[in-house]
């Protein structure tokens, strides 16, 4: 099981990938109206990527729940 | 698998990446190599909004056709496309990519008027998804419902195809339906007419006769569905999401399928699979184990993994592929196992170039592609040692090399999986062409034996079948109208439906040219188009030969030929054309030669040429001249 450092430091490769910005530092209250770009198509992305990574799928209620980074890192704490 | 895992990792990739377009002489290069990792959808995406940046239109003097491509379709496809672009920038091709407004790909073909038409695609891909082909369709349907059903999908399928074909004049490529849908019945749901997932398999069948009676290429989503599995093509908490039919992690496989279908188009596939041999064809070395010592065949799982992975060689030489051995190995040990090991599937006969030696391999596939009179971008090179297949990467990055592991149960699979030798249709010279290199080997020694050029050419009892183009040889004709590189005059890349067009134009005239000789068919080895203008000037539109009949006169032949059919139609003069590529450079001045007179020269360094008519006396040649 990931702790919470490995899993935020998993996931900030996944957002400078997804981003391609190197400089995004990931914090539990990071969401979608602090970065440039973050549109529905790049949370898929990052949806996609995180599960990909972790080996598991978020289930429907999960996803609708998310509000920031935070909210993703526990579902994924709780989920491997 | 949906991941390409054929394609090697590249350590430094993102640090490369971050710094591509540092250097504008190389920038293209560094993309394309970038395009050639293994990368997953967001890496994907990452490299394609880095190339689209530096290259917002095609660089100077690519080798390779840029493609305006139509994705049209009733879900969404915008995650699709850069991967479409990663895909073509693999192969060296710069693809634009437009995506119709959110289901109006139908009202858009129909409007002269849509951002589709502004778009002006050279080729249209139709990705409907299984939803939408299965739109209407439920259990509750007996089977003469169903079939009203079917024949209705089926109807407007051809009726999208017509449409695009005749707004755009381009390829058309059709997405079979994935098999989305859950069973409701199970083993035996071919008995539920109103099915869905019945229905799609129906659609999916009948799509194969459909596409080929019109000239439709299929991009066949539901055969690798089948061979990894739905639930790594599609996502259904995503359709119930964003409504993409095709989940991202997908999306890389997805846009490779369509770069190989739109290279092949090109006529760029690979020709020729090299392999290795000690460890690749047979397990041990043979200069070390000898014949018997060797893993091959029969008693043990890694020596029948061996004769598979042959048996799948032999059937790729059976549908046209050329065999080649690269291997660092004395000769004599090399060709033993082809000539005496009773479990060998393949034969000496059956290798094109036989090339072992010590030598460094990057200059023994230098060698093996001259001695084939192919490309080096036409080879694709298997090896079990990383060390080789890294030097090859390096030295000669044109050259396709599959990440292979030391088991060769899985090569077959890298090499399928890859697409490399993606094929679209097959012709009969695609069947023939292994008897045609080794025809080839005879004809050399007749020429080594021969005491000079005319007995030679004279010993080949040489005749040259002349055919106006024909429906029958249409396939023939647009396959080499469309990878001929080097000796290829103006490289003009023609559809179906252009030579079509030559075929009814009363001022124009196509010539499909077979030779043959005492050793053998050559098969059709050169095309013609000329077009007549208003002046009486016979413009040579395209003039491509295979290269393997370089050498025996069939130029000068070809050119008597030429001036008679512009003699019918009433011309005067003929004028051709020399426009230069990276890869024509050897037919550079193919027309002073012929004894044409240079008007023109560009900077680019292409040339135009003009001979009379009037005074022209046709070549005596060792050709004999039949109408076919």
């Amino acid at each position: 099981m990931p702790t919470e450092p490995e899993i935020y430091r998993a996931m900030t490769e996944i957002f400078h990938d997804v981003f391609m910005r190197d400089d995004l530092v990931l914090k539990a209250e990071l969401s979608a109206k602090d970065v440039q770009g973050w549109d529905s198509f790049k949370q898929i992305e990052i949806i996609m990527a995180t599960e990909e990574r972790f080996g598991m799928k978020f289930t429907t209620r999960e996803l609708d729940s998310l509000q920031n980074v935070g909210d993703l890192v526990r579902v994924v704490a709780t989920r491997t | 698998m949906t991941d390409l895992h054929w394609l090697p990792t590249i350590p430094d990739w993102r640090a490369r990446l971050r710094a591509l377009g540092s250097d504008p002489a190389t920038a293209w290069a560094e993309a394309v190599a970038l395009a050639n990792a293994r990368l997953n959808f967001v890496l994907t995406n990452a490299l394609d909004e880095t190339v689209r940046r530096a290259f917002p239109a095609p660089p100077a003097g690519l080798a390779t056709r840029p493609v305006r491509l139509a994705v049209l379709g009733s879900a969404t496809l915008t995650h699709l496309l850069p991967a479409i672009r990663v895909a073509g920038l693999r192969r060296g091709i710069w693809i634009d990519t437009y995506e119709n407004d959110f289901g109006q790909y139908a009202q858009e073909l129909s409007d002269p008027g849509s951002g589709l038409f502004a778009f002006k695609p050279t080729a249209v891909l139709l990705s409907l998804d299984a939803y939408h082909l299965a739109a209407g369709v439920t259990a509750g349907l007996d089977a003469a419902g169903a079939d009203t059903a079917l024949d209705e999908i089926k109807g407007r399928i051809r009726e999208t195809w017509r449409l695009a074909r005749e707004a755009f004049r381009c390829p058309v490529i059709q997405q079979t339906a994935l098999p989305v849908h859950p069973a409701v019945l199970g083993s035996n749901e071919h008995r539920l007419p109103g099915s869905r997932a019945r229905f799609l398999a129906r659609l999916n069948q009948a799509l194969r006769g459909m596409a080929d009676a019109d000239g439709v290429d299929l991009l066949a989503v539901d055969d690798h569905a089948a061979r990894c599995g739905i639930e790594r093509w599609h996502d259904t908490a995503l359709w119930h999401r964003s409504k993409q039919e095709i989940a991202p992690p997908a999306a890389p496989l997805y846009g490779d399928l369509v770069g190989r279908l739109l290279a092949a188009k090109q006529g760029r596939s690979f020709k020729c699979l090299v392999m290795d041999l000690d460890n690749t064809m047979w397990g041990g070395v043979i200069g070390d184990d000898g014949m018997e010592g060797i893993a091959l065949g029969q008693g043990s799982a890694l020596g029948e993994a061996y004769v598979a992975f042959q048996d799948y060689a032999r059937e790729l030489t059976r549908r046209g592929v050329i065999l080649a051995i690269c291997s660092k190995n004395d000769e004599a040990n090399a060709v033993e196992p082809f000539e005496k090991h009773p479990e060998m599937v393949l034969r000496r006969p059956d290798i094109s170039s036989f090339v072992a030696n010590w030598s460094d391999k990057a200059g023994n596939l230098r060698a093996i592609a001259e001695e084939l009179n192919i490309g080096l971008d036409s080879l694709v090179f298997i090896d079990d040692n990383p060390f080789e297949r890294n030097l090859v990467r390096q030295e000669l990055p044109m050259v396709a090399v599959p990440e292979v592991s030391d088991d060769p149960t899985y090569y077959p699979r890298a090499i399928a999986d890859a697409g490399y030798f993606e094929g679209l249709s097959v012709t009969d010279e695609d069947r023939e062409r292994t008897a045609q290199y080794q025809e080839n080997k005879a004809r050399d020694a007749l020429k080594a034996s021969a005491t000079d050029l005319p007995s030679y050419l004279r010993g080949l009892e040489m005749q040259l079948i002349c055919k106006r183009f024909d429906r029958l040889g249409l396939q023939r004709i647009v396959q080499l109208i469309n990878k001929s590189n080097q000796f290829n005059l103006t490289t003009k890349r023609y559809t179906d439906e252009d030579v079509l067009a030559v075929m009814a134009d009363p001022s124009a005239f196509g010539l499909q040219l077979r030779l043959l000789d005492r050793f053998g068919d050559n098969g059709v080895i050169a095309i013609i188009i000329g077009r007549l203008r208003e002046n009486q000037d016979l413009y040579i539109d395209t003039w491509l030969m295979s290269c393997r009949v370089l050498g025996r006169q069939v130029e000068p032949t070809t050119l008597n030929l030429i001036a008679q059919e512009a003699l019918k139609l009433g011309a005067r003069r003929l004028v051709g054309e020399y426009i230069p590529t990276r890869k024509n450079g050897m037919v550079k001045d193919h027309y002073a030669k012929l004894g044409f007179t240079v008007m023109q020269r560009d900077e680019a360094g292409g040339n135009r040429n003009i001979i009379d008519l009037a005074s022209f006396k046709p070549a005596d040649t060792f050709i004999h001249v039949t109408e076919g």
